[in-house]
């Protein structure tokens, strides 16, 4: 792919995300943290694609990719669950005060 | 999942499969911008939640469709990290989320680093792009990434208490920074130069890499480890910016745009709330990274007038047992006490007394964006009793009550009339506007930043020392009586 091309969408990528959570409710800091964190490893992607079935022979890189899958999956999995946690809590009065 | 099955559909896909894949991830990147849109209101965060999780499931089913994967060491590696993630996730305490977030950054920030390791040591395994433009890419997600994990590790270690949470400084660290910083850039260049050799000296471009890995290892360290932990709200939201940037530059490295989209916007929502953080400290964001703040002391605390007056816990409760209003401003101590529980029922009394109950929740009191109000979250202290700064503060001089549990720098009055205080000009929540003031503290001793607190020495403020947890609990024996 182009190297402008990937430019342009990082830079269009930056200023959608700087508008996304242009005013967040300070309550809310800690769970958009976690779970944006947890979008962070989006790097599972790269991680799996190291793995190559051909490539298996040198094993210092194949325990590189291997090592970024398992780092990038405890990411993903435990940022999406301990927000989940967070933000039940938060529901949980929300219901109270119906 | 069934990898075979998934492989025959990217194949018989009527685009092609590349094609399939990529339009998959198109389909990811708008549940991530949806689901963070949606994490920004409190109604909607929970689905949003859920549905960046289902852009995530469909990003890793796409790739899972690429030829000649290694099926079975994926499926052990997502296995084993899985595992692991929902281990801690589910055990955690609230209290240590500020460790967790901490921890996770930095395993984001490792795993950009070993993807741009691998890129450097396998370099056909993608094509496309000049080879300048690979390294310097391959640069950059080595060069955040490991400054993300490290510097998350020093974050995580003082959050956890394993280290000291004050700054640490020594001679010439500045120097010393800049020096490790100029190295790295040094070798940022031969590799993305390419230089066979400086001069005389013939070049090893593993052993560059090498260096340049170890230096930005190094830079992490030394970069966290003057920041005092009361300015840890800002490192963990930064920190968490650059996970999210090491992941758009791995993104960038293997020229994937799902990674490129999605750390991109990462790295804008953590930047924001890096500004936010900022901003309720008064403190550009330079000061707070190589200020060496709260190491020093005060240079500027000068003479104090007045005595810190304790009272009992009999006689405080007579003043609430009155109190038309209280109001709690919670801080770091009462994480650190575990007192939300002991705090939400003082509440519940107090209303059941005929007494209006909130608690005001500066911006960064605690150790993370947000950390009060998820502990009083846990705690089910209602929603509509956490209030913020600027909504508490025009009215504060008619609250009967201000009881301050573990906070000090974020009700300390320096900050409004003391200009030689290196905090002058921080917003703070203005308690001692209140009637009568309580303030919960361990001991004697200063706070966090060293600075002292002129609050405690006004009027209308009383000390009650000992444990938050148990003052509070002695409190709600008092009106049990």
């Amino acid at each position: 792919m182009e190297l402008v091309q990937l430019l342009f969408i990082f830079t269009l990528a930056a200023f959608l995300g700087y508008q996304l959570i242009s005013k967040i409710p300070s309550q809310l800091h800690t769970p958009l943290m976690s779970g944006s964190n947890a979008i962070s490893g989006i790097t599972i992607v790269a991680a799996i694609l190291a793995l190559q079935a051909d490539l298996a022979q040198d094993d210092l890189v194949r325990w590189i990719g291997f090592a970024a899958l398992v780092l990038a999956s405890i990411n993903v999995v435990g940022g999406y669950v301990v927000t989940d946690r967070m933000l039940e809590m938060f529901k949980k009065k929300e219901n109270k005060k119906e | 999942m069934n990898p075979p099955l998934l492989q025959l559909l990217g194949q018989t896909e009527t685009f092609g499969g590349e094609i399939g894949i990529n339009l998959a991830y198109v389909a990811s990147a708008v549940l991530f911008i949806l689901g963070i849109r949606m994490l920004g209101s409190a109604n909607s965060a929970r689905k949003g939640n859920q549905l960046s999780s289902l852009g995530m499931l469909v990003a890793v089913a796409a790739t899972l469709v690429n030829q000649g994967l290694d099926y079975q060491w994926i499926a052990i590696g997502i296995g084993v990290g899985a595992l692991i993630g929902l281990v801690a996730a589910k055990k955690v305490k609230m209290t240590s989320m500020p460790e967790m977030v901490a921890l996770f950054n930095g395993f984001g920030g490792l795993a950009s680093l070993l993807v741009a390791a691998y890129g450097f040591l396998n370099p056909d395994s993608e094509s496309g792009g000049s080879e300048q433009f690979q390294a310097l890419v391959i640069f950059l997600a080595v060069a955040i990434g490991a400054i993300t994990f490290t510097g998350s590790m020093v974050a995580y270690l003082k959050l956890a208490g394993k280290i000291s949470g004050k700054a640490t400084l020594f001679p010439l660290q500045k120097f010393l920074n800049a020096l490790v910083l100029l190295a790295i850039v040094g070798f940022g260049i031969i590799l993305v130069a390419n230089l066979p050799q400086i001069g005389e000296i013939e070049i090893d471009p593993l052993q560059a890499f090498a260096w340049l890995v170890g230096l930005t290892l190094l830079l992490g360290i030394l970069g966290v480890l003057p920041i005092g932990g009361g300015d840890m709200p800002v490192v963990i939201a930064l920190l968490n910016s650059f996970s999210g940037l090491a992941a758009s530059a791995a993104g960038f490295v293997i020229q994937n745009n799902v990674l490129i989209v999605a750390g991109c916007l990462v790295g804008a929502s953590g930047l924001i709330l890096t500004v936010i953080m900022c901003k309720a400290m008064n403190r550009t964001l330079g000061n707070v990274l190589f200020g060496g703040f709260g190491a020093t002391g005060s240079s500027a605390s000068g003479e104090v007038e007045g005595e810190m007056k304790p009272v009992s816990v009999e006689d405080a409760y007579y003043v609430l047992e009155s109190a038309a209003s209280v109001v709690f401003i919670p801080g770091y101590g009462m994480a650190v006490a575990q007192a939300q529980h002991a705090v939400k029922e003082l509440g519940e009394i107090l209303e059941a007394n005929g007494c209006e109950v909130a608690h005001a929740i500066h911006p960064v009191a605690g150790r993370m964006p947000g950390h009060m109000n998820v502990l009083l979250a846990e705690a089910d202290v209602p929603y509509e009793q956490l209030r913020e700064m600027d909504d508490v503060n025009p009215t504060i001089a008619t609250v009967d009550v201000a009881v301050v549990i573990g906070a000090n720098d974020v009700v300390n009055p320096a900050a409004l009339e003391d200009e030689g205080s290196p905090i002058y000009g921080m917003p703070i929540i203005n308690a001692h506007e209140a009637r009568n003031v309580f303030c919960l503290k361990r001991g004697q001793g200063k706070g966090f930043s060293g600075l002292v607190n002129r609050l405690f020495y006004r009027e209308n403020v009383r000390m009650l020392y000992g444990d938050a947890k148990e003052t509070i609990t002695a409190l709600v024996a008092q009106f049990k009586d």
